[in-house]
């Protein structure tokens, strides 16, 4: 008995894989909690091949799954009104709108001036709107992150840049004690309204120092907010967010999704920093993944589907705190979790998240929780070594097959 | 973790030599002429020294003519009115009863943790903060009563949140060594050393941004920054000195140098111990001024504060003072030498004032008992406030993590978590 389910309308989403098509595919995989070893049946009629396309470096698996998106026209996007452009201006759209709007809105950071951002994420601001209000700081990460906390507590809204995120490890003093503490210490006198942003993760040959994911480093911090962009569409939206928020919001971004690009719509709109965003509903198997993995997951869960599988893929966006709701939703009907992070193993956004889930949704799963992390290891320089660190599609098939055998 | 540690395991029998602080060297070095003011000024000799040659090897040029003035037993050329004078005396008691009544409290289990008190210390805090408008700022470090009480923080909250009450200025949640007040515009309070500056000149930044940028055009506002002689040899003192010479910004960098950071001693803990030095070489006015004179204080603090206020720029200001007491109450302070300490006590700065006062016919003897039977007054009342004053109940605990409470993220149920009213108790999971 062969029923159409929705995963059929998830193929058809923007932000799934395209070149697939998943109409052909029929799944029967209703399984009650109390059935621990029910297998699902694959009924396909007439399936059409689809390139395989494992294979070659991480980059070009990310260029891939862009190309396709921007490249295979379906009837979403088509219609769809809006413009295109890559996520560094998507970013930069959300912080010159939200400057335009508040005036207290500033920023400040390492060559985000004159330079236009390392990234050029602030490339047009300063001449816009001045040298007091896009600050070209000294290269004193700790003073000018607790400078941009002390104009927060007086009253504007400043954006901290580090260059890189690795940057920040300098300013830890300011963040942790300052940033995530002041508000509290004064007993809810002065609030820290400040975002501070930067590129982190691992990028093509960077380097140990500039590879570094600093994700769980932060995490524990009381008092502030973790939020993680992937696609143009959700960086603006969160920037827009981050700003307009009164708390600390650590918004990180990733060297290597800076050129991915999208058709965001034309009106304004704001997304929320507490909640995850649903990539791909399905129903075998809930793939919980943020930033760059996102698209090695989407990547992966092409072959998945080839093969018959239905992940249903979400994008946490929200890294601190957790979206137990989307989330719990999820694994209430998939029952089985694989996290997918590019934050290490030890003490990563997944092992807390594995421990939230466990906490919470211990009943609701059939399997144990799987966690796919990057190596305990310093990013190597050397190519393949820094594949190897990484959590790469071959790997996440293999954990959702082992996972949902 | 503050930098007051635990219990500091002393050594027997080290006393520390009775040299003096700062060496006849640098003291007879040539005077190097500071762009402030373009005077110049020639640092004073820390040793036993009779009063007279000590009043003639004192600080700056113009504050020196103004001085020889005084000494001249004039009724006409006075520092200060008597409005100004009693005010500032009655500051500085106010500092002295109140840091007393905390040292009482403490021993009494009323009080715990880090105290770090700051009897002797009060001419410097008196001295500039009530040169200062409600409208600027007060940056300190975790010896921080006092300031916030020049600054016009009531004596109850102050206590009160010593005690831990819900009635403290910070609803018990910050203590001793995290003194805020947004009324006030005092912005901390901070345990770590150094970590406070930076907040400094952010506020600094703040002010010139109001005038630049939200072009309120009569923003002048003034952050001042108190910071020890252990912090003039941090990273972020350097790192801001720049940042504020840069660009100009509203803020002066006193330097209390107590000449101890805990049990180190200043000059075995920097190369070059003259501290107002550093102000030069980052661009900007560097003063050094004796910290037990409040009213010599007061007039660098007049030039320095005046100076940001024209939009200037900054200064640094180093004031030699003394801190009567131990580091904190937990401090056996066994390594100061017990004749350094009784040179100090000599120069009280309290009985510098009073004398001063009463010398100069701006006020009698019995207005200065009157304030301090008012201020004795104060203090008890203060206590008796905090004493009587709730502890904080559990529904605070988890109240203020978060200006947006929606912070706490979404649970299970869908709902944001700060929806359940009893969340704030922390018995939610997070």
């Amino acid at each position: 008995m062969a029923s159409i389910f929705q995963g059929v309308g998830a193929a058809t989403s923007l932000s799934s894989s395209t070149s697939i098509d998943t109409k052909k595919f029929h799944f029967c995989s209703r399984r009650s909690r109390s059935e621990r070893k029910a297998s699902f049946v694959v009924v396909r009629s007439g399936g059409a091949k689809v390139e395989n396309r494992i294979g070659g470096r991480a980059e070009q698996l990310v260029t891939n799954a862009v190309a396709a998106k921007a490249d295979t026209p379906t009837a979403a996007t088509v219609s769809k009104p809006g413009h295109e452009l890559l996520l560094f201006e998507a970013l930069r759209e959300g912080l010159e709108e939200e400057m335009e709007r508040d005036a207290r809105v500033c920023v400040m950071g390492e060559d985000v001036g004159h330079y236009g951002g390392s990234y050029k994420v602030t490339r047009g601001l300063a001449e816009k709107y001045g040298d007091l209000r896009v600050l070209d700081t000294p290269i004193a990460e700790n003073s000018f992150t607790g400078m941009g906390i002390g104009a927060a507590m007086m009253g504007l809204r400043p954006i901290i840049e580090g260059m890189n995120m690795g940057f920040l490890l300098l300013a830890f003093n300011q963040i942790s004690n300052n940033c995530g503490m002041l508000h509290y210490t004064s007993g809810g006198q002065f609030k820290i309204p400040v975002v501070i942003r930067g590129p982190g993760g691992v990028g093509r040959q960077l380097g140990a120092e500039h590879s570094q994911r600093l994700e769980s480093y932060f995490q524990s911090i009381p008092g502030i907010q973790m939020v993680a962009c992937s696609t143009p569409y959700n960086a603006k939206g969160l920037m827009k967010a981050a700003i307009r928020s009164d708390n600390p919001v650590i918004l990180f971004e990733h060297v290597l999704l800076y050129n991915l690009k999208e058709r965001i719509p034309d009106e304004e709109y704001v997304l929320n920093l507490e909640e995850a965003e649903m990539v791909r509903p399905g129903e075998h198997v809930t793939i919980l993944t943020y930033s760059r993995m996102r698209y090695h997951v989407m990547q992966a869960a092409k072959t998945l589907v080839n093969k018959g599988y239905d992940p249903e893929v979400i994008d946490i966006r929200s890294l601190k705190p957790f979206d137990l709701y989307t989330i719990g939703n999820s694994i209430k009907k998939t029952h089985r979790v694989l996290i997918v992070e590019e934050c290490m193993r030890t003490g990563g956004i997944g092992a807390s998240l594995t421990a939230a889930i466990t906490e919470n949704f211990h009943d609701y799963l059939d399997a144990p929780i799987v966690c796919l992390s990057s190596q305990d290891v310093p990013t190597p320089y050397a190519g393949t070594l820094e594949e190897w660190t990484v959590v790469q599609p071959p790997q996440i098939v293999a954990a959702v097959e082992q996972l949902c055998r | 973790m503050s930098f007051s540690g635990a219990k500091i395991i002393q050594p027997l029998c080290i006393r520390y030599p009775d040299t003096p602080v700062i060496s006849d060297q640098a003291a007879n070095r040539i005077t190097t002429s500071s762009p402030f003011l373009g005077s110049t000024r020639t640092l004073r000799r820390i040793q036993s020294v009779s009063a007279a040659q000590r009043r003639s090897a004192s600080a700056i040029v113009a504050v020196a003519d103004v001085v020889k003035e005084k000494k001249l037993k004039s009724n006409k050329n006075h520092l200060l009115t008597k409005e100004e004078g009693l005010e500032v005396y009655e500051d500085m008691i106010l500092g002295r009863v109140f840091e007393d009544m905390c040292a009482q409290m403490y021993y009494r289990g009323k009080m715990f943790g880090f105290v770090h008190l700051y009897n002797g210390q009060e001419a410097v805090s008196s001295g500039f903060i009530k040169l200062l408008k409600k409208e600027d700022s007060v940056v300190s470090t975790y010896r921080d009563h006092v300031h916030a009480l020049s600054k016009g923080v009531p004596a109850r909250a102050v206590m009160s949140e010593l005690f831990g009450k819900t009635t403290g200025c910070c609803r018990g949640q910050g203590g001793s060594m995290h003194m805020f007040s947004a009324e006030h515009n005092v912005l901390g309070g901070f345990a770590f050393i150094g970590e406070g500056i930076p907040v400094a000149t952010g506020a600094a930044f703040t002010s010139k941004y109001k005038r630049e940028v939200l072009k309120e055009a009569d923003c002048d506002h003034v952050t001042l920054a108190f910071f020890g002689d252990g912090t003039a040899n941090n990273g972020q003192f350097f790192e801001c000195l720049n940042m504020a010479a840069l660009w100009k910004l509203p803020i002066v960098f006193v330097v209390e140098n107590n000449l101890w950071a805990i049990g180190m001693s200043h000059l075995r803990a920097t190369s070059d111990p003259e501290i107002w030095k550093k102000g030069p070489a980052f661009g900007m006015p560097g003063v050094h001024v004796d910290g037990m004179d409040v009213l010599k204080v007061r007039e660098v603090a007049k030039k320095a504060i005046g100076r940001a206020r024209r939009g200037e720029g900054p200064t640094l200001v180093e004031c030699e003072t003394y801190r009567f007491r131990g580091h904190s109450l937990a401090d056996p302070d066994e390594l100061r030498d017990p004749a350094e300490k009784a040179r100090y006590a000599a120069r009280d700065p309290i009985t510098a004032l009073k004398k001063y006062l009463i010398e100069s016919k701006l006020a009698s003897e019995a207005e200065l008992k009157a304030i301090e039977k008012k201020i004795d007054e104060v203090v008890e009342d203060a206590v008796e406030f905090a004493n009587e004053s709730p502890v904080p109940s559990r529904s605070q605990l988890l109240e203020n993590v978060f200006a947006d409470p929606k912070g706490f993220g979404i649970g299970p149920d869908g709902r944001y978590r700060c929806e359940d009213p009893k969340f704030t108790q922390g018995t939610a999971q997070v």
